[in-house]
This record gives structure tokens, sequence and C-alpha cells, in this order.
């Protein structure tokens, strides 16, 4: 089966070429003895364009396996079209097994969501990065912010936190919101909601972070303190909503609002498809 | 007799086309304003960027003497420990707010971050030091949340030092800090400094081509030509009696002025 697999592929297995391949995962293991430290790579042309996750899925090619079974979300679904086309990809290149069920995927990748489904030890995430550099809207030179990483001088990050509460009386940043890794490394979390910070924090999964434009990739190692930055008199909070989801009446997850009718009318539901469907057959 | 908090001896950047500075010796005290006076090119900017550890020295000596005591050769620090002093030892004024200013984030949100960066972690607290501040140097705590870019050239200065002065450094750098002012706007620049020199007891090193700076400011002046000190003294003495060609013809200048 594999070996008639194999003849009608057009590309090695998982797209990229087995030396690019040793050249991410080599890359990888750096990333992941030096959490939160960004690792820059040799990123490979990707018949995508940039901003649809190259990065995650270079990283992704790099490390799937035979036996892997892949989930891809955008936002917290599986059925958007960047999830699906990257889901398609992934099946045409290595044949592996593809689900939507956060508990039996072997490997994730993601965008902007952590699933709410707690991941457990062995499963791999995999981050789809637009900006690697949680230092970027404050220092514009990749020279000066690698130098602030160096020195550990990280006193830019709080003027942002700072101008936050000045302009609008309590931390804005809701999302890609920085966190210090292993009390090391400054990182930006990538545009997950603030929501999934606390996730990182000790999680028993492998985190892995891709940037393709910027050719930089991070991971936060398994059980790795995760810090998200804050000040004493205004401690980090995460979103909380009023209402539970409209559809499973989960009080624990992250909302997103749909407008329903024409009308304007407006529900909450969870962002996270797979989970609001478990809680619903749940309860059925 | 206190020990100084500099000392320099034969001191020398070479940029290998015969520019630079050369055979430096000076000591600065706690809460002394030395003022390094000279042409356009003298040396003026490479000797003050050298002793900051901003460009590496290519001769000589630079002892720094930290607040609890301790002795450090600036010519051969490791880069990590010499950030580690800029950060909380000194502060490094520049002529154009643009370099020394973050532009684009508020008043409260420069003068703060230096504290940030030694670890200060309580909002209000940093927010009540940058009003503070902001009034030590005559600039309203109403403008707490403005940008410097809606500052006047004499504020943005002022800005610069309060940004500097907030974790209070025991040894401060100034290139030309007065160069972009009108006449009236830098009197009370420096005014203002003396004032906080005095009652913080910061040593000073400004760099200035003005001997009318230095004058109004500097207890002692070196006087610079071609990379090297040509007179160095008490100030007044040098205004009252300048030794060398050039320095007479710079007080000469100011008298005239
Ligand atoms: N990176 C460099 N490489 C070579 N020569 C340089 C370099 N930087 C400065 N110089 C030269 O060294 C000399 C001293 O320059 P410096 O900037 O220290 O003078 P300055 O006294 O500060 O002058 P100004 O009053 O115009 O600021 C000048 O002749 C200058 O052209
Ligand atoms: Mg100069
Ligand atoms: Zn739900």
């Amino acid at each position: 089966m594999t070996e008639a697999c194999h003849s009608q592929w057009q590309y090695n297995f998982a797209f990229l070429d087995e030396n690019t391949k040793r050249m991410l995962r080599r890359a990888l293991l750096k990333a992941v003895a030096i959490p939160g430290y960004q690792v820059p790579f040799g990123s490979r042309e990707m018949p995508l364009p940039y901003g649809w996750g190259t990065g995650g899925i270079q990283l992704t090619a790099s490390i799937i396996g035979q036996d892997d079974v892949l989930k891809v979300i955008d936002q917290g679904a599986d059925d958007t079209t960047n999830a699906v086309n990257i889901r398609r990809f992934f099946a045409r290149v290595t044949g592996v097994a593809t689900t939507s069920s956060t508990a039996a995927a072997s490997l994730i990748q993601s965008r902007h969501r952590i699933p709410e489904t707690p991941l457990r030890s062995g499963q791999i995430m995999v981050f789809q990065v637009p900006e690697p550099e949680a230092l970027r809207t404050l220092e514009a030179s990749e020279v000066e912010t690698r130098k602030l990483h160096a020195h550990q001088e990280y006193g830019l990050m709080h003027v942002k936190l700072y101008e936050d509460i000045a302009r609008f009386g309590h931390i804005a940043t809701s999302y890609d919101y920085p966190v210090m890794v292993n009390q090391r490394y400054l990182s930006s979390p990538s545009p997950i909601p603030k929501f999934d910070n606390p996730k990182l924090h000790m999680s028993p999964a492998l985190l892995l972070f891709g940037a393709g434009r910027e050719k930089r990739l991070y991971a936060i190692p398994p059980h790795t303190r995760v810090e998200s930055l804050a000040f004493d008199d205004h401690p980090f909070s995460v979103q909380r909503w009023e209402q539970a989801c409209a559809l499973c009446g989960s009080h624990d997850s992250y909302l997103d609002e749909i407008i329903t009718d024409d009308a304007g009318a407006r529900m909450f539901v969870c962002s996270d498809t797979d989970y609001c469907q478990q809680q619903q057959e749940g309860k059925a | 007799m206190s020990q100084p908090v500099l000392s320099v001896s034969g001191l020398a950047k070479d940029y290998g086309n015969g520019q630079g500075c050369f055979d430096i010796d000076f000591e600065l005290y706690e809460g002394e304003v030395l003022c390094i006076v000279g042409e356009s090119g003298s040396g003026k900017s490479t000797l003050l960027a050298t002793l900051a550890g901003r460009l590496s020295a290519d001769a000589g000596s630079v002892r720094f003497r930290d607040r609890a005591g301790s002795s450090h050769e600036l010519t051969t620090l490791a880069e990590a420990e010499r950030r580690r002093l800029a950060r909380s030892e000194w502060g490094f004024v520049t002529q154009h707010a643009r370099d020394g200013l973050r532009m684009n984030v508020s008043a409260g949100a420069n003068v703060s971050e230096r504290l940030m960066a030694l670890g200060q972690r309580h909002y209000g607290q940093l927010r009540e030091t940058a009003a503070q501040w902001l009034e030590k140097v005559e600039i309203s705590r109403e403008r707490l949340d403005d940008r410097p870019t809606a500052f006047s050239g004499g504020m943005q200065q002022r800005l610069q030092i309060a940004r500097n002065l907030v974790t209070q450094p025991r040894l401060v750098f100034m290139d030309e800090p007065t160069g972009g002012l009108d006449v009236s706007v830098q009197a009370r620049f420096l005014d203002l400094l003396r004032r906080l020199v005095h009652d913080t007891g910061i040593a000073v090193i400004m760099v200035t081509h003005d001997l009318g700076v230095a004058r109004l400011l500097a207890q002692r002046t070196l006087v610079m030509q071609q990379g090297r000190v040509v007179e160095a003294g008490l100030t007044d003495q040098i205004l009252d009696d300048p030794q060398h060609p050039y320095s007479q013809l710079l007080v000469s200048s100011i008298l005239q002025a």
C-alpha cells in the first residue's frame, strides 16, 4: 500500500526533501534546548504564500511521521478554508490520517488557538507565527532586538504594557500577549488570545512555533514555566464572558460572537468547534 | 578624601585615519561637572563615546567606581557588564531628542523605562515617580500621557534629563544637550541642570563646542583640538588665563559675544 502510494507521489514524503527536514529538525532541537529562544532557519519556498502558515507547515513537514494523526485548526475551527487546505495538503503529501478530534490527534497545527481539551504528554502543537519578535513593534532593528534578548533587557516590553494602561486604563493587549519562557526569554505566543496563555504554562505537550517570512522557530518544551507579563497592581487576567456557549452551554471556553441574522441578532459560541461538539454530545 | 568616580589615563581611540582621540588623562569626582570643549571634529563625541564604552578604546584605561565602591576597568569590560552599568549607574543625554527618547510612547513611559528595566513592577508607583520627575524638570504632570513629539525642543531635552536621572545614576554623559536650543531656552536648561546636579550629587561629563556653557556649569574643562587635550583645568582659570593659543582663541570669542 505504502509502496503504491510512493510511486504516485510527486514529492518526497511531506513535500520537503530530507536535507531540508534534517536542517529544520536540528534547528528544532536547538529551540527545545533553549526554551523561548528564536532559532534562525533557512526557510524554503512552499506552495503557499507567506501569511498562510508557511512557517508552521515547514515545521509540521519536518516532524510528521507515517503514524501521526494530524489536526489543523484556524481560529478554533477545523473547517475554515486555511485549515482545510493545510490538512488536505498534508493528507496528499504524506497519506497520514487526519482528525478534528483534539484527543485523537498526535500533531496539531494551529494559527489562533490552543484547543480547550487539555493537551497531553506526547502530543505536539505547531503554531503558525506571523511575527516571532515580541519586541518588534517597539524596536524595529533586528540587530538591536537580538542584543536585548542576549542581555535579557526587557524593560521595553513593560513600556508597551505601561502605555496600554496609560491609554486604556488596563492592559489592552488581548492576543499575542508577551510571555517570559523559563524565566529567561521573552517570547511572542503567536496570535493566540491571552485566554490561552495559561495553557502554555507547564503544558505536558511540546509546543513549537514557526515563522516562515521571518525564518525563525522557537519552542516551549513540556513542563516549562511560562509567565505572562504584568504589573503588580495590574495583574494578568484572561477574558471572561457573562454568558455560556449558546450551543453547548460551556462556561469555561473561549467564545466567539456571531451574528445570526440580518437584523443583527448575536449569539456567543465556542471558538473551538471540536470541543463544542464534544460538550454537546456529552450532554445528549 | 573621596575616590574619583572616573579615572582616565592614556586613553586613545584611533579611527585609523589619524582621527579619533589620543593621550586623554583626567579624573572626575562625585557632584562634579566636567565640560569637554573644542571645535567641530576635534574628537569630543569620540572621547565621550569611548568613555561610555560605546566605542572600543585602542589604548589606555578608564576606571569607574560604582555606588557600592567596586572599581571597573571599562576598556576591557564584557558587553553584558557594560550594559548593566549603563542601565543602573550611568545616563546618556544626546543632542537630538529622537536619539535619546522614544518618540512614539508617552512622556510617562519614557521616564519609567529605566525603572522597569531595573525590575519595578508597580504601575501606580511608576506613574507617580514619573510625574514627580516631570515636575523636577519643569514639565507639568498634566503632560504625563503626551508623547514627546508634542513637546518643544527645550521640553524634550528636559524630558531626556528626567528619563536618565530617574534611576539616580552616578555618572551622566551628555553630548551637546543644548546644541539645538535657542539661547534663552538653553539658559533655562543649564540653570535646571545645575540645580539637579547640586541636589543629586551626580557627576556629569558634557560635550559642548561652547565655552560659555562650560562657564555656567563646569568646575573643570578640557579643551580639545585635533583629537588631543590642549588645555585642562579649572574652568575659571582657563577663562581668566588661557595658556594654549587655541584656548585663547576660544576665550576671546566668548568674551566678544
Ligand atoms: N567612524 C569614524 N571613522 C573615521 N573617522 C571618524 C569616525 N567618526 C568620526 N571620525 C572623525 O574623527 C574626528 C572626530 O570626530 P568627533 O565626532 O569626535 O568630533 P566632535 O568634536 O564631536 O565634532 P562635532 O562638534 O562636529 O560633533 C572627525 O575628524 C571625524 O571626521
Ligand atoms: Mg560631536
Ligand atoms: Zn460550545
